[in-house]
């Protein structure tokens, strides 16, 4: 097999074809990948933006850098465009897209076109939301609740509904995409059990986002009606129940939160497997706890609702069922950490991320147990516990993945490697920063701040402080890591066809890969993750 | 999808019981049944359903599983929504 | 190794490059097909939850409400719908057997069939509008509060009934106009000789979604029209 002491004359993916028409109307999978890629890193600035001001704002305890109204507005768009214009699509339609096809021996998705078509009705919604910031926002809070969102609110409330409904097509036609594709296209030998456990992971994903996101999507239609018409489906003063569009509304978005960590799990599984040279320890129980969280996710949604007024009785039922969702994350902290014992672990920038994710989602989901339970989220239901929780896992667990993906696979992606040194500083920087930026707000949230409010007593300062300042190390560990893909495009070392030495398809073409995805079609006769019959990598692959 | 070649006159003779049912399940509502009017009609409707979906969508003929897997859970899943959302509005008077 | 990319094969335009063979491109469209059908389902689905929930709250709006629509129409766009799903079954089975003509014929009258449907639903929301049961400003349910003394019907609680009513025929008709559209597409193209029993799973995936359409308003027919119609 060629190596890629091969200049760049050889044909791949990238150089195969120059010019804005060859990338704006591509089908290949590879640079729609990329073309995602550009489009959620713009929309994680913005949302980052967004944090910035927050963060400047309760840096003191008074409303003094941004008015109330204008503080609902930037909380609403940094959770709307952190969710929908980043997270959710973020490694399905980067990594998924890009290494699908690859994983499994095929040479594109089973619908390109229709890859294509998801990633203009992302970027038609994305300027539909950009629009609607520029001409004033929305200020609804992220959850869009009623009858603010659709009686009182003087904001965008519609423009952001229809961007998000746009949107949330994007995700079913990706999810429908990768259904198929896995059901439909696996090459020779490729059986379900030799799947990658990213494969799997996606192959849950998508089903959360098929069965879920269009229950989204008729609950934000009813929201733009009800306030474009002036019905009163979700107005109590009219005989309308606020809690219909919670429950509508908490239908899908808390699977949603499932779209945005499976994933990330996704990559956790390759990435552990590589840096500990072994397969993962208990295969089929991380592959099927995957497909167990994306069923059980759909059972539990209520308990975003404990204190807004429903039954008691439901409310017991759903913290049960929130207890039992934790089963399948626990099972697979632990066979990440078994997979670790007594394998050969090297510290690369993957393996830290790796390494941050499991320790920060565990607290993350620990922490979600917290709230399951009716008497303590009674008290900490709407502060800042909550933010903290689903703050570690979002960002602790779901961005930290995504960051170790985009390293470990970027030699696949580009044909180079970026400098290690720096990628190792920058995951500690991020590691460092998320803890001080987010740790305190747990203990803020204790005390009693509420979320979402502007102002609060002096006596919690000191924390706010405190989280402020990691937030502004946690945006220099993100910044460095666009520096330097940018730096190794050009100047950064030729990577070889598996620098890591891992097990894998996507490995086994060369790096970048040919449009076709491979020179033959695989026929596929070892087990997943065999390790035992892979040499490790011949030098250190990383670069001082 | 099957290759399955059907006879025409079976799509008609489902065609006439979809017909016919539309008439019963018209008629039926004019009588009074009191709370298995709502249950009659559904089931009827479900009745159709059957019929459109394992003939006229070839479901009965499917060589594959997958096909009816991906019915049954969409089915289930929106079972899933109705079922526990009443559990909250069933039970709220409970307290 | 072969040095030529892998897709070089013989095969007709019709099979897509990424595809091995023409059974692997056929399975891929029927299951996303299918999933998409399951999409669809939980969009009305959302619906059905709130049409659920306040017909448990509000009955008596609920009946009222029904019993106003006019059950003649109702029953006849079922019927015109089933039709339709008649002709939209031989037509693929025309496909099948290679019968050019017949096939445009019945996607032709599956059209008609739709039209009609649209027309029908177009008179009944007409009468809506002349009655004052379209939600807005204009709403009045005074003739039904007059109709009916021996319940309480509550004109918010009526206008609920009424959203609901509009939303779901309304998204029920958008899905037969796109589905129309997507019909005269497949005629052209089958009149073009596109389609031979090799190749017809665009007449077949139509096919799928067009009975979907009507698989929603046999569900509709009895929840909107028949409510409480034997008092």
């Amino acid at each position: 097999m060629a190596t890629a002491a091969v200049t760049a004359e050889r044909e791949h993916y990238l150089n195969k074809e120059y010019g804005i028409r060859s990338w704006l109307l591509t089908t290949d999978h590879k640079r729609i990948a990329l073309l995602y890629l550009i489009s959620i890193t713009f929309f994680f600035f913005v949302g980052g933006f967004f944090a910035l001001l927050i963060r400047l704002e309760l840096l003191t305890p008074a409303g003094d850098l941004v008015q109330a109204d204008t503080y609902n507005k930037l909380f609403t768009m940094h959770g709307q465009v952190m969710i929908f214009f980043f997270l959710i699509p973020s490694i399905p339609a980067v990594l998924g897209n890009f290494l699908v096809p690859l994983m499994i021996g095929a040479k594109d998705l089973a619908f390109p076109r229709i890859n294509l078509l998801s990633w203009y009705l992302y970027v038609i919604a994305g300027a539909i939301y950009v629009h609607c910031i520029l001409t004033g926002g929305v200020d609804t809070g992220w959850t869009f609740y009623t009858p603010f969102s659709t009686a009182f609110s003087n904001t965008k409330v519609i423009e952001a509904g229809i961007a998000i409904f746009i949107a949330g097509f994007s995700s079913i036609l990706t999810g429908l995409n990768f259904v198929v594709t896995i059901h439909r296209m696996r090459a020779p030998g490729m059986t379900w059990s030799r799947l990658p456990l990213f494969i799997w992971a996606h192959y849950a994903t998508s089903i959360i986002q098929l069965l879920g996101t269009p229950v989204l999507a008729i609950t934000l239609l009813l929201v733009v009606f009800e306030r474009a018409f002036n019905l009163g489906i979700f107005d109590p003063t009219r005989g309308g129940d606020p809690l219909l569009f919670q429950h509508l509304f908490w239908f899908y978005s808390h699977p949603a939160v499932y779209i945005m960590i499976l994933p990330a799990m996704a990559v956790e599984s390759e990435i552990v497997a590589c840096f500990t040279r072994k397969r993962i320890f208990g295969y089929n129980f991380v592959a099927m706890s995957s497909i167990a969280i994306a069923v059980f996710g759909f059972l539990v949604w209520a308990h975003h609702m404990f204190v807004a007024g429903i039954s008691l009785y439901s409310a017991l039922i759903f913290s049960i069922l929130s207890y039992l969702v934790a089963v399948p994350s626990a099972i697979k902290v632990f066979n990440w950490t078994a997979t670790m014992y007594r394998g050969s672990i090297s510290f690369t920038t993957p393996m830290l991320y790796a390494f941050g994710f499991i320790g920060l989602f565990t607290m993350g989901g620990l922490t979600g147990l917290f709230l399951a339970c009716l008497g303590i989220d009674v008290h900490v239901h709407d502060t800042y516990f909550v933010i903290a929780h689903f703050h570690y896992i979002m960002v602790g667990g779901a961005v930290m993945g995504y960051l170790g993906g985009m390293h470990f696979w970027w030699p696949k992606i580009s044909g180079r490697m970026y400098p290690e040194g720096w990628g190792r500083l920058a995951a500690l920087l991020v590691f460092v920063g998320f803890n001080l930026t987010f740790f305190p707000q747990f203990i803020l949230g204790y005390m009693g701040m509420p979320r979402r409010y502007w102002q609060y007593p002096p006596e919690f300062q000191v924390l706010n402080v405190l989280s402020t300042a990691g937030s502004t190390i946690l945006a220099v560990g993100y910044v460095l890591p666009m520096i330097y893909f940018l730096w190794s495009m050009r100047y950064g070392k030729i990577a070889e066809d598996n620098p890591w030495g891992a097990a894998g398809l996507e490995w086994k073409t060369s790096s970048p890969p040919p449009t076709f995805n491979f020179e033959e079609e695989p026929e596929v006769t070892w087990e997943a993750y065999n390790y035992e019959e892979i040499p490790a990598p011949a030098e250190e692959p990383v670069e001082r | 999808m099957s290759e399955h070649v059907m006879s025409s006159k079976f799509y008609y003779t489902i065609w006439i019981a979809l017909l016919g049912l539309t008439v019963v399940t018209a008629a039926v509502s004019f009588l009074d049944l009191g709370p298995f009017n709502v249950i009659v009609a559904l089931v009827i409707a479900t009745v159709k359903a059957l019929l459109v979906v394992l003939f006229f969508m070839h479901v009965k003929y499917a060589s594959e599983k997958l096909t009816k897997i991906v019915i049954v859970s969409a089915i289930f899943w929106l079972f899933l929504l109705l079922a526990l959302s009443m559990a909250d509005y069933a039970t709220r008077l409970w307290s | 190794m072969s040095d030529s990319p892998i897709a070089v094969e013989q095969h007709g335009p019709e099979l897509l490059h990424h595809f091995v063979d023409a059974e692997q491109q056929r399975d891929a469209a029927s299951l996303g097909m299918w999933l998409f059908l399951a999409t669809e389902i939980m969009f009305f689905g959302g619906m059905f939850c709130a049409y659920l929930i306040y017909r448990f709250w509000y009955y008596n709006e609920f009946a009222a409400g029904s019993r106003s629509l006019d059950i003649t129409l109702g029953t006849v766009n079922t019927a015109v719908l089933i039709c339709s799903s008649l002709t939209v079954a031989l037509g693929v089975r025309a496909a099948q057997m290679g019968k050019r003509k017949l096939l445009v014929v019945l996607l032709l009258l599956t059209i008609v069939f739709g039209f009609a449907f649209l027309g029908i639903k177009g008179v009944e929301w007409y009468n809506k509008y002349e009655e004052h049961h379209i939600p807005g400003p204009s709403f009045n349910v005074d003739d039904l509060i007059k109709a009916y003394p021996q319940i309480h019907i509550d004109p918010q609680h009526e206008q609920i009934f009424f959203s609901l009513y509009f939303a779901m025929t309304g998204l029920h008709a958008l899905h037969m106009i796109i589905g129309v559209v997507m019909f005269a597409f497949l005629s052209y193209y089958a009149w073009k000789g596109r389609y031979t029993p090799k190749y017809y799973t665009p007449v077949e995936m139509g096919g799928l979604y067009w009975h979907f359409v009507d698989i929603v308003w046999i569900y509709l027919f009895p929840l909107l029209y028949l409510i409480d119609r034997h008092h």
